[in-house]
Order: C-alpha cells, then sequence, then structure tokens
C-alpha cells in the first residue's frame, strides 16, 4: 500500500473502482461472463502475499465458481519449480512473475501464446513481441535506494547527498551498502544490467563503475527485498533494492527514505503467461483476461505506480513526473541472450 | 525355520525397496543430471571439471568445509561440558537445564539467524554495548549452526554419560588415579563412539543446513546457498546436481567410519554396571553451574529478542505492544498452514516412527542375509547428508514423471510425508539401533527355540522394551517436520501450506513481526508436545519400577 495519501485512502480508491465497475459493467470480467466458466486451477506467482490474496478475492467476486491454487513464492522458486516440472506441468498459470524469468521458460516452449481480451490497452514495450504474445506484463518494477536516515546522518551525509548511482562511491559509504546478488535476485539482475545499459553495453565502463561500488559494498545477499529491509531496521545505511519494500517500510514507520536514482533505474516486470499443455483449462484463460482488467490494474496499482497500461497517479518519489519516465531504455533481446555470460562475469569479479 | 527366514527376507526386501522408492530412484533422477548437459547429452566428468575450474564455486566447498568443521569443535566440547554438568556433577535445576538445552531445535534455523541479527547485528542489543563482532558471514553462519546443533550433541553425551559404570571410577578413585587421567583414561574412551556419532552429526547439519546461510550469511558463499543459486537463480539444475553430490561428502565419510567405529563398539555394554556416585566438590559445581546458565541465558535472549519482535506493532520503531501479529494473512496459508503443518507433523511422525522401528529392526535383527543388511544400513546414513533442497528436486524430477506408477502421490500431503521421513531418517535410525542393540539377541534365539513367530517376539518384547526409544523417535520426527523449511519448499502444494514456509515468505517480504510470531507458535507446540514426551515417559519408568 504505498500510494502517497495512504493506506486507507487507497483501500478506499479501490473499493470505488470496484464499485464503479460493477455498476457499469466495463469490467474485462463482464465481457467473458457471458460463457461462465468454472473449475479449479493451479496459478504460481511471484507477487507479494497481501496484494496476491487480495487480488484472488477480487476475481472470486467475478467468478464464485473458479477455484484459484495459489503458489505464492521467490521469482527464483516459482521459475525453477516450473522448469522442474516441465514434464508434466503443474500450473495452469503464471502470473506476476518477472519478464526475464518468463523468456527463459519461454526458450524452452514452455509459454502457450495467448492474447488476452484487453491487450491493446498494454504498452509495447510491456508485452512480448510475438502475436499473440507469450506473455505479458502488468507491472514493472525498478532500481531504488533505501536509505537509513539516522545511520546516514551518522555518516555525516543528508539525504541530498544520494541522488544518483555515483553517489554511493562517496568514501563515508565505505562497508555501508547492501546490494542484492544477481545471480540469485531478479532485483539485483535489473540492476546490473541497468548499470551496464546506463554506461553502454558495448563498453566496460559499467563493470569499472561496478568494480568501484564493489570497495564499498558491506555484502550481497539472496534477496531483492532484503537490502530494503535491512536498511529499514538500520543493519546498512544503504539498501540498493526496489520501490514497492522501501515505501512499505517507510510507511510502517521505519526512518528510511527512498531514492529513485536521477538517471534512471533499471527495470524489470511482472507478466503474465498460459503454460502449455496438452489441455489448456477455460478457466486459466477467464483469470488471464481478467489479470489485465482495469480492476486487477487498479489493485496493482497500489503498490507499484508502474502498471503495463501506463496509466497511473501521483507516486511518492514521483512527484510530478510520470513513474514510467524513470525507467531507463532496456534491451530484453540482448538481455535473454547475455544473461549467462553477464552474471558469470559477476560471479568472477564480486562472487564467493 | 526355512519359513521362518523367508519372511524375514520379503520384510527386508520390501524395507529396501521402499528406500529404494523414497531415495534412491529420485536422487538418481537428480544426480544423473550431473553428468549431462542441459540438452540432456551424456557429458561425463566436464561439469565437474567445469566446477573446480573456477574459482568462485570450488571456494565454496571449503567455505563450507571451513564453517562445518569450526561448528563441529565447538558444538561438541559444548555438549559435552553441558551433558557432562548434567550426569557428573551436583548442580541444581538439572532438569530445568536438560529441557532449555533443546530450545534451539524447537524453531526453523532461519529463526536462529534472526535471533542472532537481533543480538549482534549493527543495531543488535549486544553491539551496541560495544562489542562489535561481523555477524553477516561466516561467524553469523557457524554461531547458527552451532546453536543448532548443539542440542544433538548434548543429547547424545547425556544419554552416554547417564549409563556409564560407575564401578570404572570407583577403582580409579581407590588407586588413586588423578582427575586428568580419569577424563583420558576413562571418560573419553567411554564415549568415544558417542563422540564421533556426534561430531559426525554436527558436521552434517552444519554442511548441509540452508536456513542459517541465506539469511545471515552475506557474500560467504556455501555449497547449500551455492545449490540455491545454481537452481532458483541460473536455473541450472546440472551444476544444482554437481553441487548436490558434493553435499553427500559428509555421509559417504559417516558411512566409512560408521563401519570402524562399530567393531570398536563391539561388547563395550555390560549388564553389571553400577551407576556413578557424583563426589562432592564445590568448586566444579560452580564452574559448571555458570556453565550452563550462560548457554541457558544465551537461548532465553534469542527467544526473548523473538518474542520481543511478535509483540510489538513495528520494532524497533513502533513499541506499542500488540497482538496483530498473530492474525496471519490468509495467503501465506493464514492460521490454517499452522494446523497444516501440525497435521503434516503427526502423519509424518506416525507412518516415519513406524517405517524406522521396523527398517531398523529387520537392518539390525534378522539372522543371515549379511550383503543385504548391509545396503540397508549403508541407506540408513544417506539422508543426513542430504540437504531438504536436494530431495525437493529430485522428488520433482522423479515423482511428477507422467510415466512414473507412483505419479499420483505427487502434489498429495503424502509427498511432503515421504519427503520428511526421508530427510529426517538418520537420527532416529540411530536411537532406535541403540535401543535394539541393548536387547539382548538371547531374545530372538530363545524365541526361536520356543517355535514362536518372530512377529510375536517384536510386538510383545521389541516394541514394548524398546518404548521410549519410539516414543523419541515419534517427536524427533514430529518436531523437525515442524521446523524443516527446505525440505518442502519445492513440494508443498497450494492447497497445503505449511507454517515453516510461511515463515521464510514472511522474512523475504519483510514482515518480521507475523514471522517472529509464527515461530512462537511452532515454539509452542513443540515445547508442548515434548512436555507430553517427558510426562509419557515418566509413567512408563514409574510403571516399570513398581512391575
Amino acid at each position: 500500500m504505498i500510494h502517497a495519501k495512504g493506506y486507507w485512502k487507497a483501500k478506499l480508491v479501490s473499493l470505488a473502482v470496484l464499485a464503479v465497475l460493477l455498476f457499469t459493467g466495463c469490467g474485462a470480467g463482464d465481457r467473458v461472463e457471458a460463457s461462465p466458466v468454472s473449475g479449479e486451477i493451479t496459478v504460481y506467482t511471484a507477487i507479494e502475499n497481501v496484494l496476491a490474496g487480495r487480488l484472488v478475492e477480487t476475481f472470486n467476486a467475478h467468478y464464485p465458481d473458479i477455484t484459484v491454487n495459489l503458489v505464492r513464492d521467490s521469482t527464483g522458486v516459482i521459475t525453477s519449480r516450473l522448469i522442474a516440472e516441465a514434464a508434466n506441468p503443474q500450473a495452469d498459470v503464471v502470473w506476476g512473475t518477472a519478464a526475464s524469468s518468463l523468456m527463459v521458460l519461454e526458450a524452452m516452449d514452455m509459454l502457450e501464446p495467448f492474447a488476452p481480451t484487453g491487450l491493446d490497452r498494454i504498452l509495447p514495450m510491456f508485452r512480448a513481441e510475438s502475436n499473440p504474445p507469450t506473455w505479458v506484463g502488468i507491472t514493472a518494477w525498478e532500481t531504488a535506494f533505501i536509505v537509513n536516515l539516522p545511520e546516514l546522518e551518522a555518516l555525516g551525509l543528508t539525504i541530498d547527498d544520494i541522488r544518483c548511482y555515483v553517489d554511493l562511491l562517496r568514501p563515508e559509504l565505505q562497508g555501508n551498502i547492501i546490494m542484492p546478488n544477481p545471480a540469485s535476485s531478479g532485483t539485483g539482475f535489473l540492476t546490473v544490467v541497468g548499470l551496464l545499459e546506463l554506461y553502454g553495453r558495448d563498453t566496460d565502463a559499467g563493470w569499472e563503475f561496478m568494480d568501484r561500488l564493489h570497495e564499498n559494498v558491506q555484502d550481497y545477499i539472496h534477496s531483492g527485498a532484503g537490502p530494503a529491509n535491512m536498511a529499514a531496521t538500520g543493519e546498512t545505511v544503504v539498501g540498493i533494492s526496489f520501490g514497492f519494500p522501501g515505501i512499505s517500510r517507510l510507511q510502517e514507520g521505519a526512518p528510511v527514505a527512498v531514492v529513485f536514482p536521477e538517471r534512471g533505474s533499471g527495470w524489470d516486470m511482472e507478466a503474465n503467461a498460459l503454460i502449455r499443455q496438452d489441455e489448456i483449462h477455460p478457466a486459466a484463460q477467464t483469470f488471464l483476461n481478467w489479470a489485465i482488467s482495469d480492476e486487477a490494474m487498479a489493485i496493482y496499482n497500489e503498490a507499484f505506480p508502474i502498471i503495463s497500461t501506463g496509466e497511473g497517479g501521483s507516486y511518492y518519489g514521483f512527484e510530478g513526473q510520470n513513474p514510467v519516465d524513470q525507467l531507463i531504455d532496456k534491451c530484453f533481446v540482448w538481455i535473454a541472450s547475455n544473461r549467462e555470460s553477464i552474471l558469470a562475469e559477476w560471479n568472477r569479479r564480486y562472487g564467493g | 525355520m526355512r519359513g521362518k527366514s523367508k519372511g524375514q527376507f520379503l520384510l527386508l526386501c520390501l524395507m529396501l525397496a521402499a528406500f529404494v522408492i523414497i531415495m534412491v530412484l529420485p536422487l538418481f533422477a537428480l544426480f544423473a543430471r550431473a553428468f549431462q548437459d542441459n540438452t540432456g547429452q551424456f557429458v561425463g566428468m566436464a561439469n565437474y571439471r567445469a566446477y573446480f575450474a573456477n574459482p568462485a564455486l570450488s571456494r565454496a566447498l571449503w567455505n563450507t568445509i571451513n564453517v562445518s568443521l569450526v561448528t563441529t569443535v565447538f558444538s561438541v566440547t559444548l555438549g559435552f561440558l553441558y551433558a557432562y554438568a548434567l550426569t557428573r556433577t551436583n548442580i541444581r535445576f538439572k532438569r530445568f537445564f536438560r529441557y532449555m538445552a533443546l530450545i534451539p531445535i524447537f524453531i526453523p534455523t532461519i529463526v536462529h539467524a534472526v535471533g542472532l541479527i537481533s543480538l549482534f547485528g549493527r543495531q543488535g542489543l549486544i553491539t551496541q554495548m560495544g562489542f562489535d563482532i561481523e555477524i553477516f558471514g561466516f561467524i553469523g553462519i557457524t554461531l547458527s549452526h552451532i546453536i543448532f546443533t548443539f542440542p544433538q550433541a548434548f543429547l547424545m553425551f547425556f544419554v552416554t554419560l547417564e549409563y556409564a559404570d560407575g564401578r570404572l571410577y570407583e577403582a580409579a578413585e581407590s588407586m588413586g588415579v588423578k582427575p586428568l587421567t580419569k577424563l583420558f583414561k576413562i571418560t573419553l574412551p567411554e564415549i568415544k563412539f558417542t563422540l564421533i556419532n556426534a561430531a559426525f552429526v554436527c558436521f552434517t547439519l552444519a554442511f548441509t543446513d540452508f536456513g542459517a546461510p541465506v539469511v545471515i550469511g552475506g557474500g560467504y558463499n556455501v555449497l547449500a546457498t551455492d545449490l540455491f543459486v545454481q537452481i532458483t537463480g541460473l536455473f541450472n539444475f546440472n551444476m544444482g546436481a554437481v553441487v548436490g553430490t558434493l553435499l553427500l561428502i559428509p555421509a559417504i565419510l559417516a558411512f566409512i567410519v560408521n563401519r570402524v567405529t562399530n567393531i570398536a563398539n563391539m561388547g563395550a555394554m555390560s549388564a553389571k554396571s553400577t551407576k556413578l556416585k557424583v563426589k562432592k566438590s564445590l568448586a566444579r559445581d560452580i564452574f559448571f553451574f555458570a556453565f550452563c546458565s550462560l548457554i541457558v541465558l544465551f537461548f532465553l535472549t534469542l527467544i526473548g529478542a523473538l518474542a520481543v519482535r511478535a509483540f510489538t506493532t513495528f520494532f524497533p520503531f513502533n513499541m506499542t505492544p500488540t497482538l496483530g501479529n498473530f492474525q496471519f494473512s490468509p495467503v501465506t496459508g493464514g492460521v490454517g498452514s499452522f494446523f497444516n503443518s501440525v497435521r503434516m507433523s503427526l502423519i509424518t511422525a506416525t507412518v516415519g516412527t513406524a517405517f524406522v522401528f521396523v527398517y531398523a529392526y529387520v537392518a539390525e535383527k534378522t539372522d543371515g542375509f549379511e550383503f543385504l543388511r548391509k545396503i540397508a544400513k549403508l541407506f540408513s546414513v544417506l539422508p543426513l547428508a542430504l540437504p531438504g533442497m536436494v530431495i525437493g528436486v529430485s522428488y520433482i524430477f522423479f515423482f511428477n514423471n507422467p510415466n512414473n506408477p507412483f505419479n499420483f502421490a505427487f502434489g498429495t500431503v503424502g509427498i511432503l510425508v515421504m519427503a520428511n521421513i526421508l530427510s529426517f531418517f538418520s537420527v532416529p535410525y540411530l536411537t532406535i539401533m541403540g535401543a535394539l542393540k541393548k536387547l539382548d539377541r538371547e531374545f530372538e534365539s530363545v524365541s526361536d527355540s520356543m517355535s514362536a513367530p518372530r512377529w510375536k517376539l517384536f510386538t510383545m518384547v521389541t516394541v514394548p522394551l524398546s518404548l521410549p526409544a519410539i516414543l523419541e523417535t515419534f517427536m524427533y520426527y514430529f518436531v523437525s517436520s515442524m521446523v524443516t523449511i527446505s525440505a518442502i519448499v519445492f513440494l508443498y502444494t497450494p492447497r497445503f501450506r505449511v507454517a515453516s514456509i510461511a515463515i521464510s515468505h514472511m522474512h523475504a517480504e519483510g514482515v518480521f513481526a507475523q514471522a517472529a510470531a509464527m515461530s512462537l507458535l511452532i515454539l509452542l507446540v513443540n515445547v508442548v508436545v515434548r512436555l507430553i514426551y517427558e510426562i509419557t515417559i515418566h509413567l512408563i519408568k514409574k510403571r516399570r519400577k513398581q512391575a
């Protein structure tokens, strides 16, 4: 619940949106209700628990006859479970899971192309290029610095000193930065890729920057939200993480500020896809249709400033700015084909 | 007699077949990948060469050995001293000390790590007092492992020391032998077997644990976190399988050493042993009382840190007391996940205990079939060294194959129960084996000479006499299944979520207060089960004394 105006307001807004949708019958859901489907589907997701639970509840308000069995875990566990189960898929739908992971599944021919109702509203940058698309994005998440203010002051710095990546090289921050390991964390990976893209893919400048950053890094850990949580509890001064956990901790009362680097953020998106199998459950398609409906988008939007329709309100850290502009230009094809070599290079320089 | 041995042979085969299905075949399905590339082509040792050629990878092996060795030295020493205090001194509150020593095995290892951070992290209680140790990395992992393995070492020494032969000490006493000489000439030889076993249990648990290093390890890579990175980060199941095979090193070592110690241990027990009389020594008692108190104080501080988190709104910024953290989000399975855990653990404990007991019985008490029994004994030590994650992934590969006749078990509670039974098999096996070894083999000879069927002997004599070991096994399975994360993270089903998984999710999502609350619930139910166990044991002992 990270809307600038706070939790309750956001909740009221979403209720109002829900009411309007129900009354006017303009939700994507209504379009499918003509042919009611029922049954049981298994959905794998990396969407945060708090959010996933409310989304499924809302879905069931429209489709009480569809039972959604949710497997919720980190992006890595969800993806590797899907790959390991490839011989006999257990999931019908993968929902809200990193697009970079879905591309791995796509390369293994595990995704069934499907164009959900309302696909035309999704910005081209947030969907697979193929038609019908193998995956469709719903939200984006982006590199952010979560800074513990009292600890920062103790180092003789203020929040105005931390505006962009180069500020992380300040000598005061030596041993005071926690970063996720890109091999085990999607956030770590998008940050590393973001730096490489910002400094130029074809040069070594990105790696040279990270060499210097490495001098200041206290530790690399196996979780993307972890650095934000560690900054919130004062275990570090700066946690390189993403917006959601930082702003959540901020609203729970942690003395932190969330900084989106001025030069732009590396990013990835949470996307949906249909799992390829002999028999596709019709309820799986119903779910995927609903999962990009305006109603679902409104709920994603409470936690994620950036949704794939490109619409959104005013958010913490993005005052007077469209959050989408925070995202750097990014070439998913380049990333997908270089994923292994980037991780190997990172591991060679900073691993172990 | 022929019919009898045929029945024994069938039972032995049945037990071995069960093990082949729950362990050998799934492991084969995974480990075959260590010798394949990602398209399934056989590549021989190429993956191993790649592993050892990459210093960032192979360093994890040495790190793991390092952590495990240090853990073993500390756990075994502390466990021995603690057990010594409770059996060979006159300190007070022995019962209290005995129960408190077990606290660490009642909560998931991830929780120890979180507790250590709240004591030794930057904002930690002890750090704020001016003692700054670098908790993230080697020290944190090792400390967590010492905490977790200490109770196991303590329990093993406690049992051995309690049943020591007092006559030896009395004899040494009358000959005027010095205390240190007594330690080296009587006590150490007496506990040699336990010492080796305890060392291996500690070493292996530290070698394969995943919960602590992932939270507190930082960039200090160990094999278990490497396995996690290979599988969940790089989706490289081939290299994951390579790491998985390396994790088996202690199991293979354990088997080799176990062969040796088994022979050395022959005839160590005597029916004529007398109970040891503890001499008076104030200095000794003060030392050991202080020692035990320190350890208990440390454990209580960890639990205290947990409780503070669980009962405040948002530690450390909003210290308003609240019970709200016990209202779990329904998506993590809510409070239902807690009851699922209890249910799963009860099933695991019931089925597991029966399985281990019958298994140990046929491995120990059958006549002949030396070769099959040797295999049965080899199987029994391997699970100790199987990290939960290896079991989980290999179960997917094996059981989720549509051509597998056991495919029906996948996606049910059954698969979780199976994974748990396998995962925690070795320690109960040792317990039951120990109990069975104490039963005279004469029982079998007498029973056979009376032409009584073996099953009658089994149900009327063997089981009742082993009841304490059976109850202990039941409790061990229950408690372990309540706290395990890595064995089931790849297997839990959407319809059946469990509390320990919920804790790891809550931790990852930063809802530390709920994670602490759930940990307290797990601790509570484990303490209750332990209490029931203690009371039952007490009643059994009382009845035996009367009889």
